[in-house]
């Protein structure tokens, strides 16, 4: 089972679309364009065999992603500025 | 893992905040096992659903209308695939639930085991099941199960087109000759009541629907939506100018709405249970084809182990660390 | 544009379209149904722009229904391999190979405003069918067998192909050589058949018998 990510056009990333079956990765890849880009909806595409993604384990979602939340000074949001540099 | 009763606080949290459960978090089995029923069987209608429509693509009477038709069953073929990749993120292989499909154990919406006769059925077709699926599938856009979800916003994006082409159909027939005309009124009269029974039977004798509801999987009751569809559909046959085949219809201006006849429940389960016009031949052409395929993927799979091997080899002969050294 | 060529192509891109359409749900696999769609879908939109394109050369107002639905047999002047049936998998992917390296040749060739789409239509239906014949030649024993046995029985109609197009054949040969040495495959030794259009009434009787029961009407 492959993995497939689309480009929908120039300028934005690959997003994750879904899943095809196929014994190698030209057929994957073919199989990816006829399944997901019927619409135009695609101007480059990316199979990988699903067993080639590592993904973060849930179990340690907590661990991986909560420290993040109390760095609140990563947003600009977080800084409050004069007037009349309003729009740094 | 993490603490069971923790598990279960954190998904029922989930399903009452009205969040997506995503295949990496802990679920309750009989969730899974529904889903990857449900799933499964949309998955297997839209399969077997290419073959009343598919046996008019060589026959359909202009070249745009053929080409029309083929777009829509190849979406079919894609809304299988997108369906069955749901399906699998639930721990499930494709291969065995068209297992379970080929020998019966997993069904398929009995819409489908119904022929196709003339033209206007494939008309037919398109304004009444596909309007009808419209129905059943805009709220699982909102399922609680995230893949479920994302596969049906797709294939609703794609279903409005097959539900206009078909009406167009019917418009085009109602308005033509007089032997079209009589077409097309034969098919509505052969797909009105199976299309009121996609919905499934009455809420009361529902089994799976109350479970179903509390999990965000099923939104709407069965009843609640036939009705929607029928006061959805009536106008639309007025503006054909056909006649709806319900003797006891009629409009109610109490409660704004069309009430139907009574629906024959016997002969929706006689369909169900595999007693349907078209049900053997439907599983015959699947098997068939799946039995008369197998050569074919051998080949294909021989081929890619064949070129593994071939890159294994190049691997161990480059070293490219000198570690052989 | 000259009308027997604009209708020539037309009829072939029709009739190949025809077979694939009759495989629909029959495919090894849902995602070559879906593929061998893709292919149907390309080749009827070629025909319908060839034969809008020949009503406009003839100058007879018909239409692109007029040619698909309302000519006879004896009209229709299609290259003979289109027709040939679907035998099983290795026939349908041998014609479409045979046929799509030809196409493309003849589509790059041609210089019509509407060749453009159909050089690109075609370049993907090539890789698709080209990828295949190569998994069938090196694949197992049975595919290879099969694959050989289409390309044998397919080989005899490959001369008429190119009929008005002697020019195409050279470099043909050398593309299609190269892709059955990758397949492992042999080059047919057989010599043409005659090109007789055997199926073409069976397979016109279903593509024009609803539109032909209901003369006049609009659909």
């Amino acid at each position: 089972m492959w993995e497939v990510f689309v480009r929908a056009k120039r300028g934005v990333s690959h997003v994750h679309t879904g899943t095809v079956h196929a014994p190698d990765a030209e057929l994957a890849l073919q199989h990816a364009r006829d399944l997901f880009t019927r619409r135009s909806e695609g101007v480059s595409v990316w199979v990988v065999r699903s067993t080639d993604i590592t993904a973060s384990n849930p179990d340690d979602r907590e661990s991986l992603f909560d420290p993040a939340l109390d760095k609140t000074f990563r947003h600009p949001t977080d800084f409050e500025l004069p007037d009349e540099v309003a729009n740094m | 893992m993490g603490d069971p009763d923790r598990a279960q606080e954190r998904f029922d949290t989930l399903i009452d905040a009205d969040a997506r459960i995503e295949p990496s978090d802990w679920m309750p089995d009989d969730y899974r096992q529904t889903l990857i029923r449900q799933i499964a069987q949309h998955a297997h209608s839209e399969i077997i659903g290419m073959q009343p429509e598919g046996a008019w693509l060589t026959r359909a009477p202009s070249l745009r209308r053929k080409a029309i038709l083929t777009a829509k069953v190849q979406d079919e073929a894609g809304h299988g695939m997108y369906l069955y990749g749901a399906a699998e993120t639930l721990g499930v292989d494709r291969g065995e639930l068209l297992d379970r499909l080929h020998t019966g154990r997993q069904k398929y919406s009995s819409i489908f085991n119904y022929p196709t006769p003339t033209w206007a059925d494939v008309g037919a077709i398109g304004w009444l099941v596909d309007g009808a699926a419209i129905m059943n599938q805009v709220p699982l856009c909102r399922c609680s199960y995230g893949p479920y979800a994302r596969a049906m916003v797709r294939i609703c994006k794609e279903e409005s087109f097959h539900q206009r082409q078909g009406f167009q159909i019917m418009l085009t027939l109602a308005n033509g000759t007089p032997a079209q005309r009589e077409m097309a009124q034969g098919a509505l009269d052969r797909w009105w009541w199976p299309a009121l029974m996609m919905f499934g039977p009455p809420d009361a004798e529902s089994v799976h629907g109350g479970q179903s509801m509390r999990w965000g999987i099923k939104r709407f009751g069965n009843d609640e939506l036939r009705q929607k569809f029928v006061d959805a559909t009536v106008p639309q046959a007025e503006l054909l100018g056909l006649t709806v085949p319900d003797p006891d219809l009629r409009y109610d201006a109490g409660t704004g709405h069309w009430v139907s006849g009574p629906i024959d429940w016997d002969e929706f389960w006689r369909v169900v249970k595999g007693d349907g016009p078209c049900n053997a031949e439907r599983i015959a052409t699947r098997t068939t084809a799946h039995a008369d395929g197998e050569w074919v993927r051998a080949a294909a799979t021989a081929y890619a182990a064949k070129r593994l091997g071939d890159e294994q080899s190049d691997t161990a002969r480059h070293d490219p660390f000198g570690d052989a050294a | 544009m000259e009308l027997s060529r604009l209708l020539r192509h037309g009829d072939r891109a029709l009739i190949l379209a025809q077979r694939l359409l009759e495989q629909i749900t029959h495919a090894p696999e849902i995602e070559e149904d879906m593929a061998l769609a893709n292919l149907a879908l390309d080749l009827l939109g070629q025909a319908r722009v060839l034969y809008t394109l020949a009503g406009e050369v003839e100058g007879g107002g018909h239409d692109e229904d007029h040619f698909a639905y309302w000519r006879d047999a004896a009209e229709f002047t299609n290259p003979v391999l289109v027709e040939q049936p679907n035998t099983d998998f290795a026939h349908v992917i041998v014609r479409q190979y045979l046929h799509d390296e030809f196409a493309l040749a003849f589509w790059q060739a041609a210089g019509w405003d509407v060749a453009a789409k159909a050089v690109k239509e075609t370049t993907y239906h090539r890789r698709h069918s080209r990828a295949w014949l190569v998994r069938l030649g090196d694949g197992t024993p049975e595919s290879h067998r099969r694959a050989q046995a289409a390309l044998d029985t397919l080989w005899p109609y490959v001369d008429e192909l190119f009929a008005g197009a002697d020019q195409l054949r050279p470099a043909w040969d050398v593309a299609v050589a190269a892709t059955l040495a990758e397949a492992t495959l042999a080059v047919p030794q057989m010599l043409p058949a005659e090109p007789i259009h055997e199926h073409l009434e069976s397979i016109l009787a279903e593509l024009q018998v609803t539109a032909r029961a209901h003369p006049g009407a609009t659909w």
